[in-house]
């Protein structure tokens, strides 16, 4: 069966006064229906671009490698220019939601506006219709007195309810596949709580696709079933869920797990990851987790040995380094 | 007091609210008859959800929010000083010894200024130091121990990653050698892997340097590993407070439990076990009388539903408060 959205060896550079940014290099990616994929890693790893990259929403300095593909419903994204064609993904097939809802709403307008707009730009309905089932998208997701928050501001919304609202507005034109970038990041944990339970139960109901985004390992046990972990524009591991968060190879996924606070554990010492991420500027040659890795070995072959996933167990793909490099570097 | 170092009592700190110029002026409750002890040397933790008052209540406590009622008095080694009863001299020296480090490593430094300038300010600001050598030997030592090194000084903050900037901050909060730290959302923004070299380094500085944090997070599992002693704060109230251990095994009130189970489980196995919480939390403009969490708690008593009782901490445990609503 194919997939609803392949990714594969996408590069993604853009042009800056200081030179060209690789943001992204050789990722491959696959997400199926009704299936959730989670994309982990530090800030600055290339999480947010990966995403707009399936929407073509990087900016005019980006530029695309010749060979990538991003194949969703059988059609390679990256060829899309006319607008014709981009209306397909943005807002049509696929909706993403944002780590600051505010983003997204415009605020001079009314929500429920909004949300009628959108729906006639990418269906074929009337106004009526496109009222209604705004309104029933935002009791869908848990919003009291949806009549009235229809016609209120963003502003007027408190945190947790403006991503609800924002959720409504991305579910409501029927996407097949949701990208959502750090949606809970910003709330408090209970309202994280509803809100990951709400998009839950509305994947299982849908069956649509989606991509989560987090640097919350806690987050994508509780959401993903595959999870990729990225740094400095790599996948450095991925794989189902459960292999992942309990028997992690690469270093950079065990040390990320090693600096999570256990509730269940509190007298662990905590584990920093040692150093910072370099910038994407100077990309370390071959194995990007180098410069901070604790079994990196200057006169070992992680500087040489060129960055790919292989695959140690069924699903279960990391980079090569971690096994031909081993934990002596 | 004796080993007390700030005694909080019964404060509340009230903000007028108008809506527009002809509607009628109200009250925001950010914070009500809060009464808490934090030892010298403590780690003393602040969690609950966003508004519930605990930067409004650090701010208090650090004289930089007006108290409408009760007082905060910081105990030094020779004298008391009462936070609501303050003149110049004593509110000057008061700002050399209880400051603050930022929530957003990213805006909370000035961009135009080098690093060394940054932590200077506080030195200049507040005459501290005579020269300027003087000054440059302080920097350079509280730099040291905050893990900066000497040529990052000379470098504006825009050359640093989050973590880094957030030890420039650290270190700005550190020069003039204050006893008491209040510490707002401090690794909030910070990816985890640097949020544990921070914390760690928190720790470090704190037995170096004989300090007292206030630590407000929304980390349940952080504060876990770093306070000695945690208040749960809803809608301008304490629901509870006890020694961090006892407070996450033996969890009393309501709010705090449902806050607990919150937390994502890293373990994918252990999906849903949340204790969902409907509703969001009610406005501090006017406040539900009674329990103010009974508008979202999940299992109301037949007491709790008239909203008869008058909040109240009382202590269940040695040291271990609760609510007496919900202790009831
Ligand atoms: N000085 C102020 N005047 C008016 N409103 C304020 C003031 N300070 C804070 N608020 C309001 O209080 C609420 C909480 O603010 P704050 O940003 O401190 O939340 P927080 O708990 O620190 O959130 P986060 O966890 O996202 O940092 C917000 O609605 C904010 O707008
Ligand atoms: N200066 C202010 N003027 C008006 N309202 C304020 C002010 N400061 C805080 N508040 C209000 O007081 C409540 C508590 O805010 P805050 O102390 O920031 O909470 P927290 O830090 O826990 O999020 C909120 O409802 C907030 O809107
Ligand atoms: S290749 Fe070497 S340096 Fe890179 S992650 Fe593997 S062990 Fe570490
Ligand atoms: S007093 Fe009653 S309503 Fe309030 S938290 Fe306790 S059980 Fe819930
Ligand atoms: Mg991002
Ligand atoms: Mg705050």
């Amino acid at each position: 069966m194919s997939h609803l959205l392949e990714v594969k060896n996408l590069d993604v550079k853009f042009d800056t006064d200081e030179g060209r940014i690789t943001a992204v290099e050789n990722i491959s990616l696959s997400v199926d229906q009704g299936e959730v994929l989670g994309i982990v890693g530090e800030s600055g790893s290339g999480k947010s671009v990966t995403a707009k990259s399936i929407m073509k929403l990087n900016p005019g300095n980006t530029s695309y490698n010749e060979d990538a593909e991003i194949i969703l419903d059988n059609e390679n994204v990256l060829q899309f220019t006319s607008k014709q064609d981009l209306k397909k993904i943005r807002g049509g097939k696929v909706s993403m939601i944002f780590q600051e809802p505010m983003a997204s709403f415009a605020p001079a307008i009314k929500i429920g506006a909004q949300m009628v707009e959108q729906l006639l730009i990418h269906k074929n309905i009337n106004k009526e219709e496109a009222k209604s089932i705004s309104i029933n998208m935002l009791k869908r997701v848990g919003i009291a007195d949806a009549e009235k928050r229809f016609n209120q501001y963003a502003f007027e919304l408190s945190g947790g309810m403006r991503q609800r609202a924002m959720i409504a507005m991305a579910l409501s034109t029927m996407p097949k596949l949701l990208l959502a970038d750090e949606p809970t990041t910003a709330l408090d944990v209970t309202i994280q709580a509803q809100v990951i339970n709400l998009i839950k139960d509305i994947i299982k109901e849908y069956q649509m696709g989606v991509i989560f985004i987090t640097h919350d390992l806690g987050v994508i046990a509780q959401v993903a079933d595959h999870v990729a972990v990225m740094y400095l524009g790599s996948v450095v591991e991925k794989g189902p869920v459960n292999e992942i968060l309990k028997n992690p190879k690469h270093p950079y996924t065990k040390g990320l797990l090693q600096a999570l606070p256990d509730i269940n554990n509190l007298d662990a010492p905590l584990s920093p990851i040692p150093g910072n991420i370099p910038s994407p500027l100077d990309r370390p040659t071959g194995c990007v987790f180098r410069t901070r890795c604790p079994h990196h070995n200057p006169e070992g072959k992680d500087g040489k040995i060129e960055m790919k996933l292989i695959e140690v167990e069924p699903g279960h793909w990391v980079d090569q380094c971690g096994i031909k490099c081993g934990q002596n570097g | 007091m004796g080993d007390n170092l700030i005694s909080v009592n019964n404060v509340s700190v009230n903000f007028d609210y108008q809506e527009n110029f002809i509607s009628k002026k109200q009250k925001i409750h950010a914070v009500n008859n809060i009464n808490i002890k934090i030892k010298k040397g403590s780690f003393f933790g602040l969690v609950g959800e966003s508004g519930s008052g605990k930067t409004t209540l650090g701010r208090a406590i650090l004289g930089a929010n007006k108290i409408s009622s009760g007082n905060v008095i910081f105990h030094d080694d020779e004298k008391d000083y009462d936070l609501t009863d303050m003149n110049k001299q004593d509110l000057k020296e008061y700002r050399k010894k209880a400051q603050l480090i930022f929530q957003d490593p990213y805006a909370a430094l000035s961009p135009r200024m080098t690093v060394r300038d940054i932590i200077a300010e506080p030195l200049e600001v507040m005459k501290i130091t005579n020269s300027r050598q003087e000054t440059d030997e302080r920097v350079r030592d509280i730099a040291s121990k905050c893990r900066l090194n000497i040529e990052h000084l000379r470098r504006f903050p825009h050359a640093f990653s989050g973590g880094q900037r957030q030890r420039i901050s650290i270190a700005r909060a550190l020069v003039s050698n204050p006893k008491f730290i209040v510490a707002d959302e401090s690794v909030a923004a910070l990816d985890v892997s640097i949020q544990a070299d921070i914390l760690n380094l928190l720790k470090q500085l704190q037995t170096e340097l004989n300090l007292t944090y206030l630590f407000i997070s929304h980390d349940l599992s952080v504060v876990a590993h770093v306070c000695d002693v945690v208040a749960v704060m809803y809608l301008g109230h304490i629901v509870e407070m006890g020694p961090s251990r006892e407070l996450f095994k033996n969890p009393k009130h309501s709010y705090t439990k449902a806050l607990l189970s919150s937390i994502p489980s890293i373990d994918p196995e252990k999906r849903s076990e949340a204790i969902e919480l409907k509703g969001e939390i009610p406005s501090a403009l006017n406040p539900p009388p009674g329990c103010v969490f009974r508008t979202r708690c999940p299992n109301p008593g037949v007491d709790c539903k008239g909203g008869e009782i008058k909040m109240g901490l009382i202590e269940v445990e040695p040291g271990h408060w609760v609510d007496q609503c919900c202790a009831l």
